[in-house]
């Protein structure tokens, strides 16, 4: 059940083009190079990773000072504001530039996830783990983000080689549903979960 | 509030915009010369279909007086969709309007509404205390917000350059150079996006322009005939391509539009050698092998027409010519046809320019100008003043319209009888006037009409990310 709910947010994350798919795509139109597009996508995945795993290892150091309950109804707490903000703000991430080294590509990656709030959906998985042990949830806490960083890896690789391939960009004006709005009320959602499980 | 789906207005590629729907509506910024009334956005009906087609519709005056109006853009536009922060939820909505005396930017709604709503203006004193500039120009949407550029400077006459704009707030967030190197005049502004690379030209400072051209500074060789180009991630300066100092004003930029492709194109207003109006390409230097300089060449010469002085007015009488004046030129969508104004001589030209080294003149059309005079069809007995001026083509490249002001004190010393007021249309493939579409004289209520912008984008509103 936790396993597959961390590979859905993975592949939920692969299909977001702004999680970093179509940064690939474009990179690979303007080169017209299909290797460059492959090239680019385990960077992306990369800085995922990164942004999830930060995550991780702030929840198990917390984890390893308060209780499982404090802990569930602090990230509770931190899913219902960080969802709320992305509802209500209308600021939305900036970046400038195209022509991006594979290490750029990587921190860019790292940022959006970050600002997206990428990994905090992994929150109510984290914190049924059985924290008794701190080394326990850190190395259970990275396989999670392990899983869902390839799932997130494998389904954006699948989505740019067929935009790229057979359907093109185009597709982005009918199929580009608002997947960040939705990110935010399922972010409210799952921490208004962890809040009920909690008490 | 976002969208659930994107804007149906951006389009990824230039290829898609191309098969954009034709536009209902055009938005027409219009200026009261004598600051006695407040300028006005004129809203035009573009359907063929419609019974009202080639009128004005819609009409909305602005809540001040001597702003003096001229261009105008998009709060969003299809740079929406780019890959490295990506927002395509957000609607096109807005029309950001610089009054290019005052100083004022005001912001229009134009939703669900044929005559816009005023929803922000934006003081002179904004403008000046937070990014240092006067003069609002140019307007396009991009990754950092919108762009504005500006002629003079707050309290001093220059340098002019670029304003960033907060894209939902409107407010001003600053400066956008960091480090300007050696510009000072500024004017217009685009960019090849995917390249990060930022262009800027020159017209000049306001104590240059704002009482008319200055015959002494013209001859002097002081107005601009520079461009630059910038790093528009970093925001500096990278590199100055001097036209050389006889060719007068380098005003309007027009990238391609496909983000492969890094030349696009300027049009320069006068040489002070003969008089005559030339069109350059700027593209990649290859006696460089990293790619990483610019050079331009002249790829288009518009000669001036002799005349007498006694048809001439004061400003050319000692010429004995009339020059072309080439005061806008814009770039089709798909970077095949380029329209070249010829302001003085009242003309628009057609060019083939799908090898942009060697643009091909394969249409014309005359109307108004200085000494001719042409008649618009619609009403063959009116001796026209002004000429084509603004010149704006649709998406899919098939309609050119334009304007006939271009700039109130300029204005007044080419066409010293009254420039007069019309827009007209042209069908881009048979290269003719449309006779259902000439809106004139009292349909702007005493307004000169300056450039327009059409419902849903146009072939100078977006910037495209994919190719």
């Amino acid at each position: 059940m936790t396993l597959t709910a961390v590979i859905l947010l993975g592949t939920f994350h692969g299909i977001n083009p702004a999680m970093g798919w179509l940064f690939a795509v474009a990179r690979g139109l303007q080169e017209r190079s299909r290797d460059l597009l492959l090239q680019s996508l385990p960077v992306i995945a990369l800085g995922h990773l990164a942004s999830v795993a930060l995550v991780v290892a702030a929840v198990s150091a917390t984890g390893s000072l308060v209780t499982a309950t404090a802990l569930a109804i602090g990230a509770g707490v931190v899913l219902v504001g960080f969802g709320l903000w992305h509802l209500l703000a209308r600021r939305h991430f900036r970046w400038v530039g195209m022509r991006l080294s594979l290490p750029q590509l990587a921190a860019w990656s790292f940022l959006m996830s970050s600002v997206h709030g990428a990994g905090l959906m992994l929150l109510p998985v984290l914190t049924r783990m059985p924290a008794s042990h701190h080394g326990h949830m850190m190395s259970g806490g990275m396989l999670v983000a392990g899983v869902h960083t390839l799932a997130m890896f494998l389904t954006a690789t699948v989505v740019a080689v067929v935009v790229y391939e057979f359907l093109g960009v185009a597709v982005l004006r009918r199929a580009w549903f608002n997947l960040d709005r939705m990110w935010a009320f399922a972010l409210v959602g799952a921490g208004v979960v962890t809040l009920v499980g909690a008490i | 509030m976002t969208l659930w789906k994107p804007d149906p207005t951006f389009y990824p590629s230039p290829r898609d915009a191309a098969e954009a729907p034709p536009e209902k509506l055009a938005y027409v910024a219009a200026f009261d010369r004598s600051a006695q009334r407040p300028d006005a956005l004129a809203v035009l009906d573009t359907d063929p279909g419609s019974p009202s087609y080639g009128t004005v519709v819609g009409w909305t005056d602005l809540p001040y007086t001597g702003d003096e109006l001229h261009h105008f853009g998009w709060n969003a536009c299809s740079s929406a969709l780019c890959p490295y922060a990506p927002h395509p939820h957000v609607e096109r909505r807005y029309l950001i309007v610089p009054g290019l005396r005052s100083s004022r930017i005001y912001v229009y709604d134009t939703k669900d509404r044929v005559s816009p709503e005023l929803v922000k203006v934006i003081e002179a004193e904004e403008l000046g205390k937070r990014a240092g500039y006067s003069r609002p120009h140019t307007v396009h949407c991009g990754p950092e917000g919108l762009y504005v550029s500006a002629l003079g400077g707050y309290g001093d006459d220059g340098p002019g350059g670029i304003a960033i704009l907060d894209h939902n707030s409107f407010d001003v967030l600053g400066r956008w150079e960091v480090d300007r190197g050696p510009q000072y005049l500024a004017y217009d502004f685009w960019w090849h996006i995917n390249h990060d690379v930022l262009i800027t030209s020159e017209w000049g400072t306001p104590s240059m322009i704002e009482d008319g051209v200055v015959g002494e500074l013209l001859l002097g060789r002081k107005y601009g005939h520079k461009l630059h180009f910038w790093d528009l991630r970093k925001r500096k300066h990278v590199q100055e391509v001097d036209l050389g100092d006889q060719h007068q004003m380098a005003l309007e930029l027009r990238p391609a539009h496909d983000p492969t492709k890094t030349y696009g194109f300027a049009g320069v207003v006068v040489s002070v050698e003969d008089l005559s109006a030339s069109v350059w390409l700027w593209h990649r230097d290859d006696r460089h092998g990293d790619g990483s300089r610019w050079a331009a060449q002249k790829v288009i010469t518009i000669p001036a027409e002799p005349a007498s002085p006694d048809d001439l007015p004061d400003v050319l009488k000692p010429f004995g010519a009339v020059p072309p004046l080439v005061t806008d030129i814009d770039l089709s969508v798909d970077d095949q046809r380029l329209y070249v104004s010829c302001w003085g001589t009242g003309e628009l030209k057609q060019y083939d320019v799908s090898d942009p080294f060697k643009p091909v003149e394969i249409g014309s059309v005359r109307l108004g100008g200085i000494v001719r005079r042409q008649a618009h069809p619609a009403a063959p007995d009116e001796r026209l003043a002004g000429g084509p001026q603004m010149v704006e083509v649709s998406r899919d490249g098939r309609r050119v319209y334009v304007t006939n002001s271009l700039y109130g004190a300029w204005d007044d010393q080419f066409y010293p009888d009254g420039v007069g007021a019309w827009m007209a249309k042209i069908d881009a493939d048979s290269f003719t006037l449309d006779e259902r579409f000439f809106p004139h004289g009292d349909d702007f209520r005493g307004l000169r009409p300056h450039q327009t912008r059409l419902q849903g984008g146009d072939a100078s509103s977006d910037s495209y990310c994919y190719p």
